[in-house]
């Protein structure tokens, strides 16, 4: 007897500490996650620059000083061959292994320094200039053997800092993994989610008032409650042949851009709207919608006056929680076409464009290492929005939820 | 005068003619009368009748403009000398289109500079006629209204009807989305089985999609079985994530409803629905950059030499802990409604905890377990990004788990993101795929509902 209770004492502790543990490698998992991907992208915000000395009068470059402090300016630069003077004057300084040390980021650093300081032609300056990927990568961490060994080099000399990579915020899509940056993909994103925000909020609540206030109860009903349950539950790729089908090839509308991912994520988005309104509004109490009928209100004011008003916490909570779902899907706008490599920001919805995470996916696949830190970094800062997101709408939950 | 003014002062009449309707109606009401609605429902009246008529007319007036400039552009002089050859003359006259609308600067073809003065000319001409109807019919209309302002007018009930109006129409966007789900994937996967017949699609066990381009190419023969493709999206989604998924989900699920204290529940709770809100293409990278080399060398350890650095383990390992907040928190809700006197009568009768979960509890919570269970399955096999840049594109039927295997999902987005026309076998496959993958989640949510409505106890 006395050892049967013993036996299940410790039956008991070994049950307990199962689900103790379950729950640790949960957490444990998702610190890996974010420890993992905070680990490799936080060098993508930092950039390595190297000193250098250009003899501007005595250097190949033909750029008139007077033509840079006109509108033109930007085209002037554009045309001269910023890529050899900085090459030459690298291998000059820093021995012929140099030649190839400062990449695209580095020319349009001198780019904006000469548009800022047209003086700088007159005479011999000495310039931070970011340097290019595969120094970037040696100097951070390890590289192309003769990289590492030419950084090395230089930062004996003193002539190597880290510095914060302003450029990843502000500029686009590019070849060299140096010269990246997210601005691009996160105007896409931000029109993709305004379409989508647009089109679905109104129809999701419009919908789910009608079906839970107006609506007769008959098989009908029943059945169209099913499907769009059933449509929250739809993988998301699916929604993208949707689009493809439809917008893409039946509507001709343009390919890769905002108006079409916006589309394409709403019919994705709105059934959860839907479901989480009829929930809002089901917890409304029949209490308020009666006392509404006896001071005389119509049917239509009752629903527009006191029962939206009231579910409507609940209904924006839901919103975000699908907005953030949206925010996140790469699949549905792979199929729209989104796999182009766009090097410019969008203008407006009907422009092609990227959104962030389909940004993510394509880095992904480049096999530079210099794109590793840069795609983490570019993960961060969409986990970020996440958590905000996600953040807002328990915030909102929390603060404007009553409970009957 | 373009589409963009026209409708910017339609709205404007519209709101104006909703402001004078709702004076006139306060100005009756000022007089000495008992108006029936209030007058912000007569201001409505006015301003719906302003607007609804014009929209409709400038949304039918569109392509029939379209229609009148093209037939005005082929009839002017230059048009004449257009090469009668289909192609392109549609070609000449698109450029010329979209150098007119200032989308574009210059055209390929010499001729379409020709065609671009014509194009604004008539554009302008309908544009303006278009335009003036469109704006005349908003005066019109809000002229109509504003003389049934009165005293007895039922505006109330109109403008309710209207909105009434809008709600019906709302929903049906909602239901037609199933719908052309349903027919756009139905009409595509159609065309395909007009080309490879269904019993080698479902029942085939080769999977090489490929369409001979020229009648003679050599490797040409497209096998499009799509058995290894489901067995991969079985093997990673439902097996390998499940067996992650199920344990760890239901004792975590266990311990947070039974045995964690509240405070911790309060945060802990929060933490695993972040696991669910984190984004697939973020699981993706991390299946691919950390967990897939380290599941290679962990099998080239233990001696499978053929692992490969895009397994199925690797990707099954992280589509399980991704799913791990799905299967917690609808175990969290069922375990959580078994009614107090269960558990504290199991007690009472001198069971251990652990004794009143496994033999009381778990039983009257399984069917929403189980629920949630194949809910989670459903989401893991219509997953996309994880196995994408996880697992491979190769098409294998093994069992082994460090070797590399494709899924449903996988391959759609292989089919359609290539350069291929859009008729051949290779792209409409992926159509056909898709509707198989919806038919699958469909019937997989079907039965979770079904087997928690049936099987759920009721309690009191």
């Amino acid at each position: 007897m006395e050892a049967r209770v013993r036996h299940r004492n410790a039956s008991e502790k070994r049950f307990r500490a199962a689900g103790f543990f379950a729950v640790s490698l949960s957490a444990l998992f998702l610190a890996l996650l974010l420890a993992n991907m905070a680990w490799k992208g936080l060098g993508g915000f930092t950039r390595t620059e190297a000193e250098l000395t250009i003899n501007f009068p005595k250097s190949d470059l033909l750029i008139d000083p007077a033509a840079l402090h006109g509108g033109q300016a930007q085209e002037v630069i554009g045309s001269a061959d910023l890529d050899g003077a900085v090459s030459q004057a690298a291998a000059a300084q820093y021995g012929p292994d140099a030649a190839e040390l400062f990449g695209a980021a580095g020319s349009r650093a001198l780019g904006r320094a000469l548009i800022k300081d047209p003086t700088l032609l007159q005479r011999s300056a000495t310039l931070w200039l970011p340097v290019g990927s595969k120094a970037d990568v040696a100097y951070k961490s390890e590289g192309d053997p003769r990289y590492d060994h030419l950084m090395a080099k230089i930062d004996a000399q003193d002539k190597v800092r880290l510095r914060f990579n302003s450029d990843f915020l502000t500029a686009s899509d590019a070849t060299d993994p140096s010269a990246v940056g997210i601005w691009g993909a996160l105007k896409g994103t931000f029109l993709t989610i305004m379409v989508t925000m647009l089109l679905a909020f109104p129809i999701g609540v419009l919908s789910a008032l009608y079906l839970e206030e107006f609506a007769p109860r008959n098989r009908w009903t029943d059945l169209i409650e099913v499907s769009i349950n059933n449509l929250a539950a739809v993988p998301s790729i699916i929604f993208g042949l949707l689009g493809l089908a439809v917008f893409l090839n039946f509507m001709h509308l343009p390919r890769s851009a905002p108006l079409v991912g916006g589309l394409t994520l709403a019919l994705m988005t709105m059934p959860v709207i839907v479901i989480a309104g009829r929930n809002a509004i089901t917890s409304v109490p029949p209490s308020i919608r009666d006392a509404a009928l006896g001071v005389g209100a119509s049917k239509m004011q009752v629903v527009f006056h006191h029962v939206l008003p009231l579910a409507l916490p609940g209904i924006l909570t839901g919103t975000i929680i699908g907005m953030a779902r949206a925010l996140g899907e790469t699949a549905p706008l792979l199929m729209i076409g989104m796999r182009a490599f766009i090097a410019a920001p969008p203008s407006g919805i009907t422009d092609p464009s990227s959104v962030l995470p389909v940004q993510i996916f394509l880095w992904s696949d480049e096999v530079d290492r210099g794109f590793v830190e840069k795609t983490s970094a570019a993960i961060i800062v969409l986990l970020i929005f996440m958590l905000l997101m996600n953040g807002l709408a328990i915030y909102l939950r929390n603060r404007f939820e009553q409970r009957w | 005068m373009t589409h963009m003014i026209a409708l910017v002062a339609v709205l404007g009449i519209s709101a104006v003619a909703g402001w004078f309707g709702r004076s006139r109606a306060t100005g009756l009401r000022g007089a000495g009368g008992r108006l029936h609605s209030l007058p912000n429902y007569h201001g409505f009246h006015v301003a719906i009748w302003a607007v609804v008529p014009a929209l409709i007319f400038l949304a039918a007036w569109t392509p029939f403009q379209s229609q009148m400039v093209q037939r005005a552009v082929l009839a002017s002089p230059e048009a004449q000398s257009l090469p009668a050859f289909e192609m392109q003359r549609e070609s000449i006259l698109s450029e010329a289109k979209e150098i007119a609308a200032g989308e574009r600067d210059a055209g390929f073809n010499p001729e379409s500079e020709g065609l671009v003065p014509r194009f604004r000319e008539a554009g302008g001409r309908y544009a303006t006629i278009g335009g003036a109807l469109a704006i005349f019919l908003a005066i019109a209309g809000a002229a109509l209204a504003f003389r049934r302002v009165k005293i007895d007018f039922r505006a109330r009930t109109k403008v309710e009807r209207w909105v009434m109006g809008l709600l019906i129409g709302a929903s049906l966007i909602a239901i037609l989305t199933t719908l052309g789900i349903v027919l756009s994937l139905l009409f595509e996967s159609l065309r395909f089985f007009n080309l490879v017949s269904p019993t080698e699609f479902l029942f085939g066990t080769q999977w090489s999609p490929q369409t001979a381009l020229r009648a003679d190419q050599a490797g040409s023969s497209g096998a499009f079985g799509s058995v290894p493709l489901f067995w991969g999206t079985a093997f990673i989604g439902a097996i390998i994530a499940m067996i992650v998924a199920i344990p760890l989900g239901l004792m975590s699920a266990i311990f947070l409803t039974q045995y964690a204290p509240a405070k911790v529940r309060a945060w802990m709770k929060p933490l695993l629905e972040i696991l669910a809100g984190v984004p697939t293409v973020v699981y993706g990278y991390f299946a691919a950059l950390t967990v897939a080399p380290a599941v290679r060398d962990f099998g080239i350890a233990i001696g499978i030499t053929s692992a490969s650095s895009e397994s199925a383990l690797a990707a099954g390992l992280v589509m399980g802990i991704m799913i791990i907040p799905f299967v917690s928190s609808m175990a969290d809700d069922s375990i959580a409604a078994v009614p107090q006197a269960m558990r504290d009568g199991s007690l009472a009768l001198g069971a251990t905890k652990s004794e009143t979960i496994r033999k009381v509890l778990l039983p009257a919570a399984l069917p929403g377990v189980v629920g949630g269970v194949l809910l989670a399955v459903s989401r893991a096999i219509g997953e996309t990004m994880i196995v994408v840049m996880a697992a491979g594109l190769a098409a294998n039927l093994t069992a082994n788990p460090f070797a590399s295997v494709t899924t449903v999902t996988a391959q759609i987005v292989q089919l359609l993101t290539g350069d291929q026309e859009f008729d051949s076998a290779k792209t409409l496959a992926a159509f056909a795929l898709g509707l198989l993958l919806f038919i699958i989640t469909l019937i997989l949510n079907l039965i979770a509902l079904t087997v928690v409505r049936r099987y759920r106890e009721a309690y009191e």
